[in-house]
């Protein structure tokens, strides 16, 4: 087999999306749905900072679709008034594909949980990122099944308690930002659900993106794991925890950021106290670094215990999408094809054929 | 070779009462079934292939059988390994590749070894003798060398060293001996193309285009397939050659097609004439992948391909094409059904369109790859959750494929269903002619998408609001202002369509679906009952539709009444179809499987319907099936 140069425009997310002039509100994209999650899930919060964001694109309503798998949090579609589609459980990001494809005129929306992308659909959701499919899938991320009432999913902690692992869990869990990285992901990024300000920062960066945007949210199951990210929203050491990214900034954080990332003799980069390591030691981080190796790190500064956790932008780098690809080679093959003078007939009828001739008697 | 004296034959009555055959040096004949046999890397396939474009382009009526194994190299020289290509081609229109072949070319043991049995006593046996060692004797469990015993006595067998004959042929090409001895499925095609007076001229330029980049490839195997040529022009062991007139086809303009291709082109077509842009959203299996392969040259017609990684994918891609207003097209087989069935149930729900194109192997789990069987009708009825209906189409040949997805994008579109197209592996490498259609006269598909609020205040967008006739609801992309909506899996309110667990809605959707699919428009079946005196009526569907006709041609030529009919629409059933069932006494069905349409028939029309049932990876025999007719005929079959 031999492979060809594919030239592939670059461009941003939406720039193929028509957009409007007329202002539109968090309102606007409010369906006539009543929203039925429990009281204080997290998926609330989600949603109004969703809601209030999609204003900021301009785009026209009608060219924003979201899909969505199966789960709680997989509800989200009904909640908005654009176009939208709650489809089967972990399949999303394949039906995306086809839409994103076919049609680069939408903005594409996946809506997943932890059990709906990484368990049973963790084929698509690999695929989807490899490919670089021009979508921006936002994984809420409970560690926990909600929807079938309780069960541990692909991210919960070993030893998790849950009600089908009463002995507790002895299934190593998933790091969805670095599986994400290990599947070729274009664009990585986390936030927390009740961080209005990150999580919209992050969304803005990811619908930018040209390509697959992986958004990891944290969030809230009051009911069946509750308080599983409150580490990470109070108390004292959250600032220890906590580490924002900034774009080309060292990474640092704390209190009064007395903390640093530097590089670690394992290879891979761990957290010191400034004063000990000195400024010169932190590393600065680059989301738009090729190599991603930086990032994967990042990703596994600690066990996914919480003890540290780092938001933001992992990683926000330019490869040519699969859609964008795909469409070149049509459009290419249909101008080549109407040059030639191609047609349905043509092709029908082939290179070789014969005619049967009408017999005299049927001629008569 | 078969002449119209010969017993059997599934010749029409016109043929049978004028025919004529003069002993000269060459003979007039009907019809002739020729299989090439060899090991997989012989290129028999491609030998087969280049007979049959010259009988077609000749003029000749022809149907191929491919059968070749699930491995793509074997060890070479062994029984598994053994690859054929049968060709039945005729001066009249014929609907089988033939149960037996008149000539048999064995370039192997192995070859001869697994063919030798279907090869009738006196028919032609030509043997490439240099494969005849005794390490490929033994190989495939021959105790002594057939060609030198009395084994072979009962055929007319042509001893050819095809190999040396070939490698001394190409000395002056300076090719490794290896290299010449490669090209000995052409002095094999030349051999048989002098026996049966076909041109060279078109092998040539097939060949010449086949190895355009390495002229000097394309130049050896043009000498190879002259020597064989020659070779039977000036040896004299061959004293008899052979003229099969072009046939009396309706007038038009023809092409050889494989099912497969004929598939792939529908789909073509059904883009151009829904003016949708077709995306297919697949993942290799065989036999379906030529599907793939051929739509995926055909992106200037407006087609997207888009190989997944897995079927699930496929599928998945395909409906969200079509929930973007795309013709979304699914292509597999059994196994790839299987893991599409969840998506097909949300494609029911969804009420979007959707192509499955379900070409079917043998099963169950990976089966028999490379073999046909018609064991995925109750999967494709039946295989799902819940209450999902789908409908189904079956063509009944090669070309009819063309026909057929033609057909199931236009109930797609519609009714706004997911529909199947079911195959089989015979259908998709079989070839036969085809009458190619002139595109005006190929149905109009244009689509209208909904474009403004339908609700009953026309105010606002109720997504399962049906049409009063077809009960298809409105198709609303995105990107058309004011339709925004959201669809999904969960049940919906009739109308309206938000979620909806309301149990009496929940009963009223389950029963509109399924009257939608019923509700679909159907051609009523065709009865051929030549002599109206009958009282047996044979019925089939999809790929027995050529075993079927051969086998009614011979019980009636043996002075029997049969009726014919063939099923194209499996779900919904044609209208009729319950008054001629209970037409006649006696009704048997012949399947590729236990009698999955037996049962679906029982079921709806209370007939006591007879099986007829065979699994064994190959079409029905006319012969076999002729036996089956006759004994219910004479009322001596068992039920
Ligand atoms: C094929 C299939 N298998 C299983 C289920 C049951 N199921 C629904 S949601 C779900 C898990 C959802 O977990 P997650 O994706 O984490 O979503 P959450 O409810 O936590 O938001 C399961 C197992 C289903 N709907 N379909
Ligand atoms: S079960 Fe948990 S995730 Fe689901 S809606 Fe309730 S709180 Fe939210
Ligand atoms: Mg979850």
């Amino acid at each position: 087999m031999t492979a060809v140069d594919l030239p592939t425009p670059q461009r941003g997310g939406l720039d193929l999306v028509p957009t409007t002039d007329e202002t539109q509100k968090a309102k606007d994209f409010t369906s006539d749905q009543e929203v039925r999650w429990c009281p204080g899930c997290g998926d609330y919060a989600v949603l109004a900072s969703v809601r209030s964001f999609l204003p900021e694109l301009g785009l026209r309503r009608e060219n924003i679709v979201f899909v969505s798998g199966i789960g709680c949090s997989s509800r989200f579609p009904y909640y908005l008034d654009t176009y939208g589609m709650h489809s089967i459980h972990g399949r999303a990001p394949a039906i995306a594909t086809g839409l994103a494809v076919t049609r680069p005129d939408l903005s594409v929306w996946v809506v997943t949980g932890d059990g709906d992308a990484l368990s049973i659909g963790g084929n698509h959701l690999i695929h989807a990122l490899r490919r670089n499919m021009n979508i921006t899938i936002l994984l809420f991320n409970n560690r926990i099944y909600g929807l079938t009432k309780g069960q541990y999913s692909p991210t919960s902690e070993v030893g998790k308690v849950t009600k089908s692992t009463p002995m507790g869990s002895v299934d190593a869990p998933f790091n969805p930002v670095s599986l994400a990285l290990g599947a070729e992901a274009t664009f990585v990024g986390r936030a927390l659900d009740s961080d209005r300000k990150g999580l919209t920062e992050v969304l803005r960066q990811a619908a930018a993106h040209r390509g697959a945007s992986l958004v990891e949210i944290f969030q809230d199951c009051p009911i069946f794991n509750d308080g599983s990210f409150d580490v990470l929203r109070k108390g004292d050491d959250v600032a220890q925890r906590l580490i924002p990214l900034v774009d080309g900034e060292p990474i640092r954080f704390g209190n009064d950021g007395e903390y640093g990332v530097v590089r670690a003799d394992s290879g891979g980069l761990e957290v010191r106290p400034v004063a000990e390591v000195g400024e010169d030691a932190l590393v600065t981080h680059r989301a738009g670094e090729q190599d991603p190796t930086q990032a994967f790190a990042l990703s596994r500064l600690s066990d996914q215990d919480l003890t540290h956790t780092v938001t933001g932008i992992f990683r926000k780098v330019d490869r040519p999408t699969y859609d964008d690809g795909a469409r070149a080679q049509v459009t290419a093959a249909t101008e080549q094809a109407q040059q030639r003078g191609d047609n349905l007939q043509a092709l029908l009828t082939g290179k070789d054929t014969w005619a049967v001739m009408p017999t005299p008697e049927q001629e008569a | 070779m078969s002449t119209d004296t010969e017993v059997g034959a599934d010749l029409p009555d016109h043929l049978v009462a004028h025919g004529e055959i003069r002993q000269t040096e060459v003979r007039q004949t009907h019809r002739v079934v020729i299989r090439f046999a060899g090991d997989s890397g012989d290129g028999m396939q491609l030998t087969g292939d280049r007979f049959t474009s010259e009988a077609a382009a000749f003029g000749n009526d022809l149907a191929t059988l491919p059968n070749f194994p699930a491995e793509i190299r074997a060890p070479a020289g062994t029984l598994p390994g053994v690859s054929s290509f049968q060709l039945h081609f005729a001066d009249y229109d014929i609907l089988t590749p033939g149960d037996r072949p008149d000539v048999l070319v064995a370039m192997n043991p192995a070859a001869l070894k697994s063919n030798l049995s279907d090869l009738p006593h006196g028919g032609v046996l030509i043997v490439n003798t240099d494969e005849f060692t005794k390490r490929n004797l033994t190989k495939v469990g021959y105790e002594a060398n057939p060609l030198e015993d009395d084994s072979l006595a009962p055929y007319q067998v042509h001893r050819v060293a095809m190999a040396t004959i070939t490698r001394t042929a190409l000395e002056p090409t300076g090719m490794s001996k290896k290299d010449a001895e490669r090209a000995k499925n052409m002095f094999a095609l030349g051999l048989l193309s002098w026996m049966y007076h076909r041109g060279t001229e078109g092998t040539e330029a097939f060949l010449r285009e086949k190895f355009a980049k390495k002229p000097e490839l394309a130049e050896a195997n043009i000498l190879a397939f002259r020597t064989g040529w020659n070779y039977g022009e000036t040896t004299e062991s061959f004293a008899v050659t052979y003229e099969v007139a072009p046939a009396a086809l309706p007038t038009g303009t023809y092409r050889q097609i494989t099912g497969n291709l004929a598939l792939a082109y529908g789909v073509v077509a059904a883009g151009q004439l829904s003016k949708l842009p077709v995306f297919l959203g697949t993942y290799p299996i065989t036999p379906a992948s030529d599907v793939l392969h051929e739509l995926s040259k055909h992106k200037g017609m407006g087609v997207t391909t888009f190989q997944a990684e897995d079927e699930i994918a496929g599928i998945g891609a395909a409906l969200g094409a079509s929930f973007g207003g795309a013709l979304g097209v699914t292509s597999t087989s059994g196994p790839g059904v299987a893991l599409k069935s969840e998506t097909i149930g949300l494609a029911v729900a969804l009420e979007l369109p959707l192509l499955i194109l379900d070409v079917q192997r043998g099963g169950p789990s990976t089966g028999l790859p490379t073999k046909t069987e018609q064991a995925d009708l109750l999967q494709a009825m039946y295989g799902r959750n819940g209450e999902a209906p789908v409908p189904i189409i079956a063509p009944a040949s090669p070309s009819e494929c063309f026909a057929a997805a033609i057909e199931a994008a236009k109930i797609a579109i519609t009714y706004r269903t997911p529909v199947f197209l079911l195959s089989d592996g015979a259908i998709a490498n079989g070839s036969e002619p085809w009458n190619v259609p002139d595109v005006n006269d190929l149905p109009d598909l244009s689509v209208e998408f909904a474009t403004a609020p339908n609700s009953p205040d026309g105010t606002e967008f109720w997504p399962y609001l049906r049409d009063d006739d077809t009960l298809a609801r409105p198709w609303a992309v995105p990107g058309t202002a004011g339709l925004e909506h959201r669809i999904g899996g969960l049940e919906k309110a009739d109308g309206r369509g938000s979620i909806s667990y309301d149990p009496d809605n929940h009963d009223r959707m389950v029963r509109l679906r399924q009257a939608k699919i019923d509700g679909i428009t159907v051609a009523d079946v065709e009865v051929d009952d030549p002599d109206g005196a009958a009282e047996v009526l044979v019925l089939g569907w999809g790929s027995t539709f050529g075993p079927i006709g051969a086998a009614c041609r011979r019980v009636r030529a043996a002075g029997m009444s049969v009726a014919q009919a063939h099923v194209r629409s499996m779900n919904p059933l044609p209208g009729n179809l319950g008054d001629v069932l209970h037409r006649y006494r006696r009704v048997v069905v012949p399947e590729m499987n236990l009698g999955q349409f037996a049962m679906m028939l029982r079921a709806r029309y209370l007939v006591d319907v007879r099986s007829y049932t065979k699994v064994a990876g190959l079409p029905f025999g006319a012969e076999e099936l002729a036996g089956v007719l006759t004994d219910a005929v004479k009322g001596d079959l068992p039920a």
